[in-house]
């Protein structure tokens, strides 16, 4: 660090900008009600902060200050625009009014600010796309041209989505507050669902080119982490779970010349010992409070690979058993595709092949690229050649990702007639 | 905030229900009108007539054209709605997916604007 007290403040209204400033915002736009207020006040906050901090010192609670002065920042901005709109000058005078209580609020109602943020974000009023670009945004600091980037979109798209979302905030009265008990279950599934969607959209894109959306799980875990630190429900540990679990294996996924490996194939010594522990020890907790859903069952089928030596020497008959216990928690063609996997490898490959014929001729899969790929590996595994190379042809014409790809041409050599 | 709740059904359901359950549907769409009078929720509510019943109305240069029918043809109908007075959109979601149709049709929530 500096010696010149300049440098210093500086240094210091950086460092509390990066730890606090999503927190000082949370708090801000429960305070003055506006979104984009909130964000022109901490702005300002910030600014004021760089000012001021060098001659009269760095304040005893920095984020108390910032939350102080931003919301004064934001009444004389109010009272400046009132020149144009008087309906403005009400809302000063009444912020102002509210202002003048200086006692420091407690921990709790800043906690809650942050959580009141999540739900807003993740109000299942708002599109889905929109659920995400809000949530990076506000929730995560991302600027809009990180997410444009991240989602392979057009800056000016996301910033629509973001503006829209906030109009529909203010104007539709979505309000900003944790729901109640018996709404939580279900807002708390949108919010998982936009963390979970986050991750996806950043691990399957690590196979890909762009490092920057490989970044996109990280934002997603640490999405996760503080959710589980706000409202610990199994759920949510669940998720967190899952995505570490997921995580752990990131390295033994690509080859070191970008070729997918898949799991059976994987140098099991590149897999992130710490991640899974940690993993595997939130599963647990999970699983131990008797109210989990399906997060922490796909967490705890991540688990029991994670644990397993080799591929042989996986607890398949434990795998399928909670593949079933998934299957009635949340039926989906998807999970019994990787149930009929999990169980040929317990069973044998027929017995497999058998089930993704019955669910391929149902149809729901028929556009599904892994349950094609799934099925010529059972056929070749079979040693029938011919149907195995016409389900890999299938998959390779539904894939869109080049790693996939390259993939599924090796396969294809491989049973070359 | 005032939110306008209108219930979208597929008349066709709605015809093909029986005696019984539509009779229980009506029913109990008066009785939650009632509940909402006595929370303080309610201003208004109505079903409508089936939607061969509609006529549009436009004005052009001060004139009026008159058409059979409602101004967009889709699968499921307006098929009546409940105006309430709610804190916000929690509390109007919360009102509106209790309304009796919801069970056989949607409901969309909007928020009234006032005009100035």
């Amino acid at each position: 660090m500096s010696e010149d007290p300049a440098e210093l403040a500086r240094q210091t209204v950086e460092a509390v900008y990066r730890s606090d400033s999503r927190r000082v915002l949370a708090t801000l736009i429960r305070l003055l009600g506006d979104f984009d207020l909130a964000e022109e006040a901490l702005h300002d906050a910030c600014r004021a902060a760089v000012e001021q901090w060098p001659h009269d010192g760095v304040p005893t609670n920095p984020r108390a200050w910032l939350v102080s002065t931003g919301r004064f920042k934001a009444i004389d901005t109010l009272r400046r625009r009132a020149r144009f709109d008087a309906s403005l000058g009400e809302l000063a005078e009444r912020l102002a009014a509210t202002a003048g209580d200086t006692t420091a609020p407690d921990l709790e109602e800043l906690e809650d600010d942050r959580l009141r943020l999540i739900f807003t974000c993740c109000h299942p009023a708002l599109p889905p796309d929109a659920q995400v670009a809000l949530t990076l945004r506000e929730i995560c600091g991302l600027t809009t041209e990180e997410i444009a980037r991240a989602f392979l979109t057009l800056a000016p798209t996301v910033a629509q989505r973001i503006v829209r979302a906030k109009a529909k905030i203010r104007d539709a009265g979505i309000p900003y507050q944790v729901p109640s008990r018996n709404e939580l279950g279900e807002r708390l599934d949108a919010v998982l669902h936009v963390i979970y969607l986050v991750f996806n959209e950043g691990y399957s894109a690590s196979l890909g080119e762009s490092l920057t959306r490989a970044d996109l799980s990280g934002e997603a875990i640490r999405l996760g982490r503080l959710l589980l630190e706000l409202l610990p429900e199994p759920e949510v540990m669940g998720l967190v779970a899952l995505m570490v679990l997921h995580e752990s294996r990131r390295a033994a996924r690509t080859s070191p010349s970008g070729e997918l490996v898949l799991l059976d194939d994987q140098d099991r010594s590149l897999w992130d010992r710490a991640r899974i522990a940690e993993g595997v020890a939130l599963v647990r907790r999970a699983l131990g409070s008797r109210r989990f859903g399906p997060y922490t069952l796909q967490a705890a089928i991540a688990a029991v690979h994670a644990e397993a030596p080799s591929a042989a020497a996986t607890d398949w008959t434990q795998i399928v058993g909670l593949y079933d216990v998934l299957l009635r928690a949340d039926p989906s063609p998807v999970i019994e595709l990787n149930r009929a996997v999990a169980l040929a490898m317990r069973d044998g490959p027929l017995a497999g092949l058998v089930l993704i014929d019955a669910l391929l001729a149902r149809g729901e899969l028929a556009e599904y690229r892994f349950a094609h790929s799934a099925r010529a590996d059972l056929c070749r595994r079979l040693g029938r050649t011919a149907e195995a190379r016409a389900s890999y042809e299938r998959a390779l014409e539904l894939t869109r990702q080049e790693t996939e790809r390259r993939f599924l041409v090796r396969r294809l050599a491989e049973v070359a007639p | 905030m005032k939110y306008l709740c209108t219930v979208w059904i597929e008349e066709a359901v709605l015809n093909g229900l029986s005696k019984h359950d539509a009779e229980t549907l009506v029913a109990d769409s008066l009785a939650y009108d009632e509940e909402l009078k006595r929370s303080g929720h309610f201003i208004a509510a109505n079903a409508l007539e089936p939607v061969n019943t509609a006529t549009s109305i436009r004005v052009r240069n001060g004139k009026a054209s008159t058409t059979d029918g409602p101004f967009v043809e889709t699968k499921e109908q307006l098929g009546g709605f409940v105006l309430i007075e709610a804190r916000d959109l929690n509390e109007a979601i919360q009102l509106a997916s209790k309304i009796p149709p919801a069970r056989v049709g949607g409901i969309e929530v909007r928020p009234v604007r006032e005009l100035k």
